[in-house]
C-alpha cells in the first residue's frame, strides 16, 4: 500500500481525540473506536500518531486493530454490505447471497468497488436469525433475502437514495 | 428412560419494571449477607453458559478485603443464534441496573461497567437514558453507584470473562490463566463480579418476591426459568421464557415444525441432540436428572430433515478458527486441523476411519485448551460426527 501523507488537520483532530480520554494507553480501544468514527478506517500512520499520543508502542497499536473485526486498515465503501454467515443463514442459503453480491461487484470479500461506493464483508450471527439469510447494509436489516433479490438490494443504493427497506 | 415435564411458559423476565425504585431501595436497606443467603437458596444459576451458582460468586466478592470492586454486566451475547440479552437490555434495562448495584451494595463496589457486544451499538442512547435516570435516583436514596458502557469491537471471545477484562484495559482480548478468579483477580486486577444480563434479571425477580418464587420453578440442579432463542427450522422463531427441567422431545412438540431431526442446544460451543435422543434429554444444568442434560446460554436451533448437518458442522468450525484467539497450540492449530480434516473427508481423500482421529483430537482439546472456546469445541464437533457420520462421509 502507499504510504499515506496526513493532513495538519487530521493528526489535530486524532490528538484531540487521544486528549478527552487523557491520552491514557488503558482507553485505546476507546480511541480507535472514536477515530474510526471520524476517519473511517484506521491505516498504519494514523495508527503511528495514536501510539505517540498514548505512550504506547505502534506493535500494541497494531496488536489490537488487527485483533477485533471492527477496526479496519482499509477504507470501507460509502455503502457497507454485510452478510451474516451464522449457522441460521449459512443453512439457509448465505453462502449463494454472498456468492452473487461478488458476482455483481466484482469485488471479494474485505474489498471495495473502485468508485467506493461498497464494501463487502462477512459477520457472524447478528441475532435476527429468524430472518434468516440476513444481509446488511449499512445499518439497514434485509431478511429471508434469495440471491434472485440481490440485484435489487444494489440498485436501491446505486440511484443514490435508499428507497425504504424492509428492516427488521 | 422418558422424563416428561409439561413445558411451562414463565413470564418474570419481560414483567414491568416500574417498582424498580422500589426493589432497589429495600434491598440495599438489607445487609449483604441477608441477600447472599436469599441468592443462594433460590439456587440460581448463571445464565451466561457456565452456570456457576450466583450467590456464591456474590459472596467470595464480598469477602475480598479490597477497597476498590467493580461490577460487571456481561452484555457480549456471542452464542451464535442467540438474541435474548439485547431484548432484556431493551426491554427491562432498569431490572439489570437495579441488580448491578445491588450486587455493588453487597460486595462493596462503587462501579459498575456494562459490557454491550459492538454490533448492539443501537442500544445505547436509549441505555444511557436509562443509565441517568438510574444514578439520578441513586443520588436520591444516597447511594454511591455509578455504571458506564464500554462497547465490544468484534470478538466473539470477548465474552469469555477474563478476556473481557483484557479488552476493556485496552488489550487484545486474550483470555487469562485462572486461577485467579474473577472474583479476586478481575477488571484492573481488581475482586469483580461479573453476570449475564439474564443472570442479573433474575437477580431482580429474586430481590423483589423472594427466592421461594424462583426456587419453585425447575427440577434439582436447575431451579427457576431461562430464556430461550428459538430459530431455525420452526414456525415460531423468537424468544421464550421457559421453565428449566422439559425434556427436549416436549420442547420440539412444541416448537418443531413437524419434521425435526436434530436440536443443536448451547450454539456452537453446545450439543447436538439427534432425533432419537429427544425423549430423554432434558434442557438443565448438568446435575444427575435421569438421561442426560445441557447448560445452554439459551440458543435452541432445529434442523428438518432437508439440512446438512456437514455444512453445519462446517459453519461452526468456520466460526471456531476465525474466532480462536490464537492464544494457545491446541486451539488455534485444531480448529483448523478439524477443518480441513472434515474437508478431506468429504472429498474423499481421507478414508472414514479419518473421523476417529480427529475425535480423539477434539477431545485432546477438551483437555489441553486454555479457555472455555477450544475446550467446548469438543461438544459440537464430537455429537454431529457420532450422529451423523454417513452425512460426514457422502
Ligand atoms: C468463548 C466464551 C464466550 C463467552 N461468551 C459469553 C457471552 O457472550 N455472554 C456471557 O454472559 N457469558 C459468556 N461467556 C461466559 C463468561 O465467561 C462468564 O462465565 C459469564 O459471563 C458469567 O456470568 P454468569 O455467571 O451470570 O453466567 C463466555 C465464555 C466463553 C468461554
Ligand atoms: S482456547 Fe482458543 S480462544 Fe481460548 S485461549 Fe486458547 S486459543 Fe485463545
Ligand atoms: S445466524 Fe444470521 S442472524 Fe443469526
Amino acid at each position: 500500500m502507499p504510504g499515506i501523507k496526513l493532513s495538519e488537520k487530521t493528526i489535530g483532530i486524532i490528538q484531540q481525540i487521544c486528549s478527552d480520554f487523557r491520552n491514557e494507553g488503558s482507553e485505546l480501544i476507546n480511541v480507535l473506536h472514536q477515530t474510526q468514527g471520524k476517519l473511517g478506517y484506521l491505516p498504519a500512520e494514523v495508527q503511528e500518531v495514536i501510539a505517540k499520543e498514548l505512550n504506547i508502542s505502534v506493535a500494541k497499536v497494531y496488536g489490537v486493530v488487527t485483533f477485533y473485526s471492527f477496526f479496519t486498515m482499509i477504507p470501507m465503501g460509502e455503502h457497507p454490505i454485510s452478510i451474516c454467515m451464522g449457522t441460521a443463514c449459512y443453512v439457509r442459503g448465505s453462502e449463494q447471497v454472498l456468492a452473487e453480491f461478488k458476482r455483481q461487484l466484482s469485488i471479494e470479500v474485505g474489498q471495495s468497488t473502485p468508485d467506493n461506493k461498497f464494501s463487502l464483508n462477512c459477520l457472524r450471527c447478528v441475532g435476527a436469525c429468524g430472518l434468516a439469510p440476513v444481509v446488511m447494509v449499512g445499518d439497514k436489516v434485509y431478511g429471508r433475502v434469495s440471491p434472485q433479490m440481490v440485484k435489487n438490494i444494489i440498485s436501491e443504493y446505486k440511484e443514490g437514495c435508499a428507497s425504504e427497506a424492509k428492516s427488521a | 428412560m422418558t422424563i416428561s415435564y409439561q413445558l411451562k411458559r414463565v413470564d418474570f423476565i419481560f414483567k414491568n419494571e416500574n417498582d424498580w425504585e422500589d426493589v432497589l431501595s429495600k434491598s440495599i436497606s438489607r445487609t449483604p449477607q441477608e441477600l447472599i443467603n436469599e441468592l443462594i437458596s433460590s439456587e440460581l444459576k448463571g445464565r451466561g453458559g457456565a452456570g456457576f451458582p450466583t450467590g456464591l460468586k456474590w459472596k467470595l466478592s464480598s469477602e475480598e478485603g479490597d477497597d476498590t470492586k467493580y461490577v460487571i454486566c456481561n452484555a457480549d451475547e456471542g452464542e451464535p443464534g442467540t438474541f435474548k440479552d439485547r431484548e432484556i437490555l431493551s426491554r427491562v434495562p432498569f431490572k439489570v441496573l437495579t441488580s448491578m448495584a445491588v450486587c455493588g451494595h453487597v460486595i462493596g463496589a462503587k462501579e459498575g461497567y456494562i459490557y454491550l457486544r459492538g454490533e448492539y451499538f443501537f442500544l445505547q442512547p436509549e441505555l444511557n437514558k436509562a443509565i441517568s435516570e438510574f444514578e439520578y435516583y441513586c443520588k436520591e436514596i444516597n447511594l454511591d453507584f455509578k455504571i458506564r458502557i464500554f462497547m465490544g469491537s468484534g470478538a466473539y471471545i470477548c465474552g469469555e470473562e477474563t478476556a473481557l477484562f483484557e479488552s476493556m484495559e485496552g488489550k487484545r482480548g486474550e483470555p487469562r490463566n485462572k486461577p485467579p478468579y474473577p472474583s479476586s483477580y478481575g477488571y484492573m486486577g481488581k475482586p469483580t463480579v461479573i453476570n449475564n444480563v439474564e443472570t442479573l434479571a433474575h437477580t431482580f425477580t429474586i430481590f423483589k418476591y423472594g427466592a421461594k418464587r424462583f426456587y419453585d420453578l425447575g427440577v434439582q440442579y436447575s431451579r427457576g426459568s431461562k430464556l430461550f432463542s428459538v430459530s431455525g427450522d420452526t414456525p415460531k422463531p423468537g424468544i421464550y421464557e421457559l421453565e428449566l427441567g422439559m425434556s427436549l422431545a416436549d420442547f420440539v412438540d412444541e416448537f418443531g415444525d413437524g419434521d425435526t431431526k436434530a436440536v443443536q442446544v448451547g450454539g456452537a460451543s453446545g450439543f447436538l441432540v439427534p432425533r432419537k435422543r429427544f425423549n430423554e434429554t432434558a434442557i438443565g444444568f448438568q446435575g444427575k436428572l435421569t438421561g442426560i442434560s445441557l447448560p445452554t446460554g439459551g440458543s435452541m436451533m432445529l434442523f428438518n430433515s432437508s439440512r446438512s448437518m456437514f455444512n453445519v458442522l462446517d459453519n461452526y468450525l468456520e466460526f471456531f478458527r476465525e474466532e480462536s484467539c490464537g492464544q494457545c497450540t491446541p486451539c488455534r492449530v485444531g480448529c483448523q486441523q478439524l477443518l480441513s480434516g472434515i474437508k478431506a473427508v468429504k472429498r474423499g481423500e481421507k478414508n472414514a476411519q479419518y473421523l476417529d482421529k480427529l475425535m480423539r483430537l477434539a477431545e485432546t482439546m477438551q483437555y489441553t485448551a486454555k479457555c472455555g472456546l477450544g475446550q467446548s469445541v469438543a461438544n459440537s464437533f464430537s455429537s454431529i460426527v457420532e450422529n451423523f457420520r454417513e452425512e460426514m462421509i457422502y
